[in-house]
């Protein structure tokens, strides 16, 4: 039984064959309407998330399983003070599968420990959130038809977004790839990940402030929004949070093939003038959550 | 001021100075039974002060390795039979186990008491340990 907390608990090789089930489910999707019947999906969301739950849900949906779970602490057993570790091993009696969201950073590796049936890590507070990096992966893949030699520009804050840490960790495992890392100084990406992912796999990256500057040189741009639950002070979360706003005027030396993207939601980080550019791609990759997922679920359930 | 040599049991020698309670509270040397020797700045030609912790039993169930935490230039000697039969060389552990504290208020070590604080050495060369669930950095006590 095996479970996914971090993104490199899976090998390169294993990446590609995730992204090569999902692309076989977006082209045959009726081969795999009924591959999870009679198979039970738990959200655990201890934390709030639209997006990442109608994923999973929607992703369990199409592969013909149920699902059942909480969107939220409160009406949790966490209110009345459970454990993760008794949560999950009750949940397992339940479920055939578990997706944990928690604001605790480590909880879906105790949940994973506990839990008598594998437990995805569907985003545990600033540190892991590996389906949307292979969420981010496939869709690099499907725009780009490929992972390597790759400029990839990050924007905004690197310094919490664990969306931006999990993708330059996984990119970094492939050939030729440039990371271009926008921010305020404030928010810069922590010296860790540049020390223990960037220069150790000797990866070409440059810091900047200028958005514009670096624009032409980028084959994809990652936009992100600053976090304002990520921030314990709100006047330094007031601060930065419109120091980038991409606009159309801002794309005028862009590639023609650039690819958008953004995890979402959005607050205002990429105005909705955008949205019709077909460089803009955040939407296509909303959609290649739930496909991905489709693929793991597939995949942890070792169902062929 | 003389401190009887030991007939059987560890010497813990080159401690820097001030460092030997902490040690002690580390290795939880209250806990023994036997007879244990603090000297706190005794003369060395070396290090101007140092420290030096006896511990006088034959039977020693302890890991020496975590001293390598608080001191890494201290030195571990085994005595059997009033001499020196081994200097034992410090290893970083690879596994902590409730040694270090979890400072990150975001790990869920912070809410859930009864959770195991681990960490693992990640960085051999820097001795950096990482905590289990939220990776964070320890934060080293020398």
């Amino acid at each position: 039984m095996r479970s996914l907390i971090d993104i490199l608990e899976l090998s390169t090789q294993e990446i590609d064959e995730l992204i090569a089930t999902a692309n076989d489910i977006i082209e045959h999707p009726e081969a795999y309407r009924e591959k999870c019947r009679y198979k039970k999906l738990a959200t655990l969301f201890f934390e709030p998330s639209t997006r990442t739950r109608l994923s999973f849900e929607a992703a369990m949906y199409e592969l013909g399983g149920q699902v059942l779970g909480f969107s939220e602490a409160q009406s949790s057993s966490a209110a009345k003070g459970e454990s993760v570790a008794d949560t999950v091993r009750t949940v397992s009696c339940y479920a055939d599968i578990i997706a944990m969201r928690h604001p605790k950073e480590g909880a879906p590796l105790v949940a994973s420990m506990a839990a008598s049936v594998p437990v995805i890590n569907a985003g545990d507070g600033g540190h892991n959130h590996p389906t949307q990096t292979l969420t981010d992966l496939l869709t690099i893949t499907r725009e780009k038809g490929r992972l390597n030699n790759l400029s990839v520009g990050f924007c905004g804050d690197l310094k919490f977004g664990r969306t931006v840490h999990s993708l330059i960790t996984a990119l970094s495992r492939y050939e030729g790839i440039k990371i271009v890392l926008i921010s305020p100084d404030e928010l810069k990406l922590p010296s860790y990940v540049k020390k223990d992912v960037l220069k150790k796999k000797g990866i070409t990256y440059v810091q900047t402030r200028d958005l514009e500057a670096v624009m032409p040189e980028l084959d994809i741009l990652y936009m992100t929004r600053v976090q304002k639950e990520r921030f314990f002070n709100e006047e330094d979360y007031l601060r930065l949070k419109d120091m980038y706003i991409l606009t159309p005027d801002k794309l005028h030396n862009a590639k023609s093939d650039l690819s958008i993207m953004h995890p979402l939601p959005r607050v205002n980080e990429i105005h909705t003038s955008i949205d019709a550019d077909p460089r803009a791609c955040y939407f296509r990759q909303a959609l290649c959550g739930k496909y991905i997922r489709m693929a793991l679920i597939l995949k942890l359930l070792e169902i062929e | 001021m003389n401190i009887d040599s030991i007939q059987n049991g560890v010497v813990i020698d080159h401690i820097k100075a001030g460092k030997s309670m902490e040690i002690y509270n580390l290795l939880q040397l209250y806990n023994l039974d036997c007879p244990v020797a603090l000297i706190t700045n005794a003369h060395s030609g070396k290090m101007g002060a140092k420290d030096i912790i006896k511990i006088d039993s034959e039977n020693l169930d302890i890991d020496l390795d975590v001293i390598g935490l608080i001191d890494p230039n201290a030195t571990v000697n085994i005595i059997r039979h009033g001499q020196l039969v081994e200097k034992k060389a410090l290893t970083l552990p690879l596994e902590l186990r409730d040694v270090l504290k979890c400072k990150n208020p975001r790990c869920i070590t912070s809410v859930e008491q009864d959770l195991s604080h681990v960490f693992r050495l990640t960085d051999k060369q820097s001795g950096t340990y990482r905590c289990l669930y939220c990776e964070a950095k320890a934060e080293r006590r020398n």
